[in-house]
């Protein structure tokens, strides 16, 4: 194996469909017009010098090392920042380039530390490769004059160095941080000679507006940015092609190693959700992995308030499979499930619920996306007829407006936030529908045309009123209406939104959203050209959360806006692999592709290859299972990878859920919150320890693949399949890819995919099949899944959750860019430097009548229960509304939401909950007793 | 809410039924109808089927419709 090198042409690829043909040192090229020559030459294989391009930027023209002749033409332009033009001959390589090069780097080298040797980029620089691309063996003006070698190092950040000294000021960080990144952190500052890259104003990397995505350490030729794991462990030898696990985005990265030790995760260009950009998760955060409190051995005990006992992976199997027996035969078959999870592939995700409905004999299975985006999957379903977003990434090139409601991408899925800025920036139009003011409302070079701040669990009642104006300002697309969607069912809904209790002036009064700014987003979306909406869990997680799925389905297909690039309903979905799980027949009352588990040819089809009977009744989904818990007809389960006591809401409840089970099974990387209730501990491994496949937000199925041995001896579709065969249904699996050709076998919309075409495509966007060998980046083009696309009326109902004297504040949930969803990963990586601790933002003046000061500890109390944490005074929330993070468990913001949740799909209303704020002197009793709790958990029997 | 499981059931029932409130009488019932048959588990529905054999406290007429006419669940 060897290191994966990518190719850099110098310059990003011109879009251009006319071809230009040119000759290139008595070569001729045809290149697509505007491409610059330096990228025309690397395309037959002749890399012109140069230290300020790169493809992943505009060329600059500033470093003079790329010169080249062009016969006719006075002077040495660029070829970094010279198109090419029909005919024209060009030279690389003369006597006089020669020469010029030669100088120019003579220059640099003279003021550049000449540490080479014990410099952490020594192999990796791109300044030392050009001094020998030049045929440097000499420097005329010495190393004696004036030069930079002693400025000092910057560290703050926790993850790369800024050595300014090693600094060429070529100013492609700076350029990545705008171009790529969109943060626009970076300046050169000081003129001339004592010209250098600086953070904000002067300021280090940690306390400037940085985000830590690596961008710029990407960009950097020199040693100047590098990953402090490069000074640390060397240069890496050989690197793997693999995907990142924590968010919805799928980013692609290289792994590289130095034998099985990680030293970096570059994103790969070629990736097609990332396009060689990351951000700090997927590129630095994965210490986790290799953490202490990893648990490597298999633990059982017979009740929770013993300590844990290590035994072998054997024992634990028998142990668990002869207490899900026990469990059943005297509670019955229905008495026992389990979830799967997010976080692992889609072959383990198929291997658990293939184990609940064929070992178990029951449908009792469920996943994590009951809690954040199954709303996403009943509502695009009933519209379109499928359970997934419409677009790829790409497609944001190409849109004109772009409609965010609930979503905070530039946190929550950055790479996507990234490449809609860049698109912002080149003019499209934004409409951000959000309680909140979240940083893409207004950031640099950025500023929403309208933001409309909700009143959190409205959302239903802005959307109606959106359509409301297009359907009574004359502003649908009927023709497009005409042909794709059912026409009755149309005009019943036109009528249904043109009323006038749907209009913008008569929700103003409980929305809070001033009429004329819902009319004038109205109109923008309708008329602003390719008009595409994303959202996310501020759309899922409230009582209406699939009505409001409709309402946006619905919005699409009035105007059009479906069926091509640009445009589309796009779900920004949460975890890497939440499409996967759902895919792969998570859900209660669903086998995998979505089909219903009482359709007696698909359960046939199953039953057939799987050699066993299944029921046909749908199983219970997650809060059902806890509600059947407490009440004693639900005894035990098997959980991978997921932490539902901490995930999930109204923590008492769910924990009453768990403390009620007689066996439940935890198969995590740690001791996670849930693993306190467990009597078998199956341990998990990482991303980096096994094979599969991840399916991310836009349905593109990517390949992760195994780089080290798993730490605790068995990945975990292993584990899953001993469980089974002990239960006695027998799995005999000896690679992933063998369940994916199973997965392709019994789902047709897989029925193409395998781990050859994964390796020779990159990845694939499902369907793929005979229709789509190669998958299909856009859905609905020319007609609706499902046939012609349904309108269904969105009636506003308001939640039950109300506020009133003793709690008068509504409580909105979310989550910052550094920290993941309950944190299990992130706080185990320096991550914390940016989020130590949950806060509660609250309004000045919410603030000011309670008596509460800027960073004051606070109780919060619901009618759930309370909790307690710091508060931060903000003006990015409205009066009347507070806003607090869940990453991390001292805090279980969840003990305070309830378990309120959407009509069709149980999904919880997470996003709304009233409560009162109080000034509080320390934790809570219920935090009190949790530590407690968790501590005595927690304890391993010494041997 | 309430977390006593009968209670809990027609809540959901009923948030059922307003969500397909708007739509024609018929259609409401039979969206409500399918819906549950579609998404309970079987104890779910024997407990509220269980509920409306005994009156059916607290279900909005649509929902108790729609129960009315759903069959039981066969045993696992
Ligand atoms: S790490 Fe990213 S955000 Fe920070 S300065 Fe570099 S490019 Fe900008
Ligand atoms: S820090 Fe690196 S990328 Fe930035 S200007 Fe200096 S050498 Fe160029
Ligand atoms: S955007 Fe998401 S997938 Fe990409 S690196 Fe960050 S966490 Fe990983
Ligand atoms: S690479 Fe062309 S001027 Fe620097």
């Amino acid at each position: 194996m060897s290191l994966v090198h990518e190719i850099d042409y110098g310059t990003p690829a011109s879009k251009s469909e006319k071809l230009v043909t040119l000759t290139i040192d008595g070569m001729t090229v045809q290149v697509p017009e505007g491409t610059s020559i330096m990228r025309a030459a690397m395309e037959v294989g002749n890399q012109i010098p140069k230290l300020c391009a790169t493809d992943m930027l505009d060329a600059f023209g500033s470093c003079r090392l790329c010169l080249v002749e062009i016969e006719g033409r006075n002077g040495t332009p660029a070829s970094c920042t010279t198109p090419v033009a029909d005919g024209i001959v060009v030279k690389t390589q003369t006597e006089r380039l020669k020469k010029i090069r030669k100088g120019v780097m003579e220059l640099y080298i003279s003021d550049h530390p000449l540490d080479c040797l014990t410099c952490s980029a020594n192999g990796d620089c791109e300044l030392q490769d050009m001094a020998g691309v030049v045929g440097l063996r000499d420097v005329r003006y010495g190393y004696q004059g004036e030069n930079h070698t002693k400025l000092g190092k910057d560290e703050s950040n926790p993850y790369f160095t800024y050595e300014k000294s090693k600094c060429i000021v070529c100013n492609r960080c700076v350029r990545a941080c705008e171009e790529v990144q969109g943060t626009f952190a970076l300046t050169i500052s000081g003129r001339g000679f004592d010209s250098r890259v600086s953070p904000g104003m002067d300021e280090s990397f940690l306390s400037s507006e940085c985000v830590s995505c690596g961008a710029c350490v990407q960009s950097c030729p020199t040693a100047t940015l590098n990953e402090k794991a490069m000074y640390n462990i060397g240069t890496p030898e050989h690197s793997v092609v693999t995907t990142c696990a924590y968010c919805g985005v799928g980013c692609t990265f290289k792994a590289e190693m130095r034998g099985d030790e990680l030293v970096r995760m570059v994103p790969y260009k070629d990736g097609k959700a990332n396009r060689g950009h990351s951000c700090v998760k997927g590129r630095f955060a994965y210490g986790y992995a290799v953490h202490q409190d990893r648990i490597l051995k298999p633990m059982i005990r017979s009740s929770i308030h013993e300590p844990w006992k290590e035994v072998s992976y054997e024992e634990a199997i028998q142990y668990a499979a002869s207490e899900f027996k026990r469990i059943q035969e005297k509670y019955g078959k229905r008495s026992v499930g389990g979830i799967t999870s997010s976080r692992c592939t889609n072959e383990e995700t198929y291997l658990v619920q293939k184990l609940i409905r064929g070992g178990f004999g029951n449908n009792n299975v469920d996943t994590c996306a009951r809690v954040c985006h199954s709303p996403t999957g009943y509502g695009l379903s009933v519209t379109y007829g499928t359970s997934a977003g419409t677009q790829d990434f790409d497609s944001i090139e190409e849109s004109d407006v772009v409609l965010i409601i609930g979503a905070n991408p530039t946190d929550g899925h950055p790479v996507f936030g990234s490449r809609l800025k860049k698109r912002l920036r080149q003019g499209a139009k934004l409409i951000v529908v959000d309680p909140r003011r979240t940083d893409v409302v207004r950031s640099p070079h950025i500023e929403a045309a309208y933001h409309l701040p909700l009143r959190p669990g409205t959302n239903v009642a802005i959307v109606t009123a959106l359509a409301h104006v297009i359907v009574t300002e004359g502003l649908v697309n009927e023709q497009f209406v005409r042909e794709r969607c059912d026409w009755e069912e149309f005009q019943e809904w036109a009528a249904f939104v043109a009323e006038e209790r749907h209009s913008p002036e008569a929700v103003e009064k409980y929305t809070g959203v001033p009429a004329d700014a819902v009319r004038g987003a109205a109109r923008l979306y309708a008329t602003g050209g390719n008009g595409a909406i994303y959202y996310g869990l501020g759309v899922t997680e409230h009582s209406q959360g699939s009505t409001t799925v409709i309402a946006i389905a619905n919005l699409a297909m009035a105007t059009g806006n479906i069926g091509r690039n640009g445009v589309g309903v796009n779900p920004l979905r949460g975890q890497n692999n939440v499409q996967g799980s759902c895919d792969m027949g998570s859900f209660p009352h669903e086998l995998p592709g979505y089909r219903h588990i009482s359709d007696d040819a698909t359960r046939a089809a199953f039953e057939a290859l799987w050699g066993v009977g299944l029921d046909d009744e749908p199983g219970l989904r997650i809060p059902n299972m806890f509600d059947a818990a407490v009440e004693g007809t639900y005894k035990g389960m098997y959980v991978q990878g997921e932490d539902i006591l901490q995930s999930d809401p109204d923590t008492k409840h769910v924990s009453a859920g768990l403390a009620a089970l007689e066996c439940l099974v935890v198969q995590d990387l740690f001791l996670n919150e849930t693993a306190n209730y467990a009597h078998v501990f199956l341990p998990g491994c990482s991303f980096l320890e096994k094979d599969g496949t991840f399916t991310n937000a836009e349905r593109r199925i990517q390949r992760i693949r195994k780089v080290m041995a798993p730490k605790n001896g068995y990945a975990d579709w292993e584990v899953t399949q001993m469980l089974s065969n002990a239960l006695g249904f027998p799995m005999n699996y000896s690679h992933p890819g063998e369940i994916m050709d199973e997965i392709a076998a019994l789902t047709p919309s897989f029925a193409g995919v395998n781990y050859k075409l994964l390796d020779e495509m990159g990845s694939v966007q499902w369907p793929c099949n005979e229709k789509a060998p190669e998958g299909t980046p856009i859905m609905h083009i020319g007609g609706f899944v499902r046939g012609k696309g349904k309108f269904m009326l969105t009636e506003y109902v308001p939640t039950d959750e109300k506020t009133g004297p003793r709690f008068p504040l509504l409580l909105t949930t979310g989550r910052i860019l550094s920290q993941y969803n309950v944190g299990a990963q992130t706080r185990r990586t320096e991550n914390v430097v940016w989020h130590a601790e949950d806060v509660l933002e609250i309004h000045a003046h919410d603030a000011e009548v309670r008596g509460i000061r800027d960073g004051d500890f606070v109780k919060l109390d619901s009618r759930a229960g309370s909790t307690s944490l710091r508060a931060v005074i903000s003006d990015r929330v409205a009066p009347g509304v507070v806003y607090t993070t869940f990453h991390h468990p001292v805090t279980q913001a969840n003990v305070v939401t309830t378990d309120y949740s959407d009509w069709a799909t149980n999904c919880p209303e997470y996003k709304v909950t009233a409560v009162q704020v109080s000034p509080s002197n320390g934790p809570t009793q219920w935090q009190e007793e949790y530590e407690n709790l968790s501590r005595t958990s927690r304890r391993i029997a010494a041997e | 809410m309430s977390h006593n499981s009968t209670e809990k059931l027609v809540y959901m029932a009923n948030q059922i039924a307003t969500a397909f409130a708007a739509q024609k009488h018929e259609a409401a019932v039979e969206a409500t109808r399918t819906h549950i048959k579609k998404f309970w588990d079987p104890r779910m529905r024997s407990k509220i089927a269980e509920h409306v054999a005994h009156g059916g406290e607290g279900l909005q007429p649509i929902a108790r419709e729609a129960l009315e006419g759903l069959q039981a669940p066969k045993a696992a």
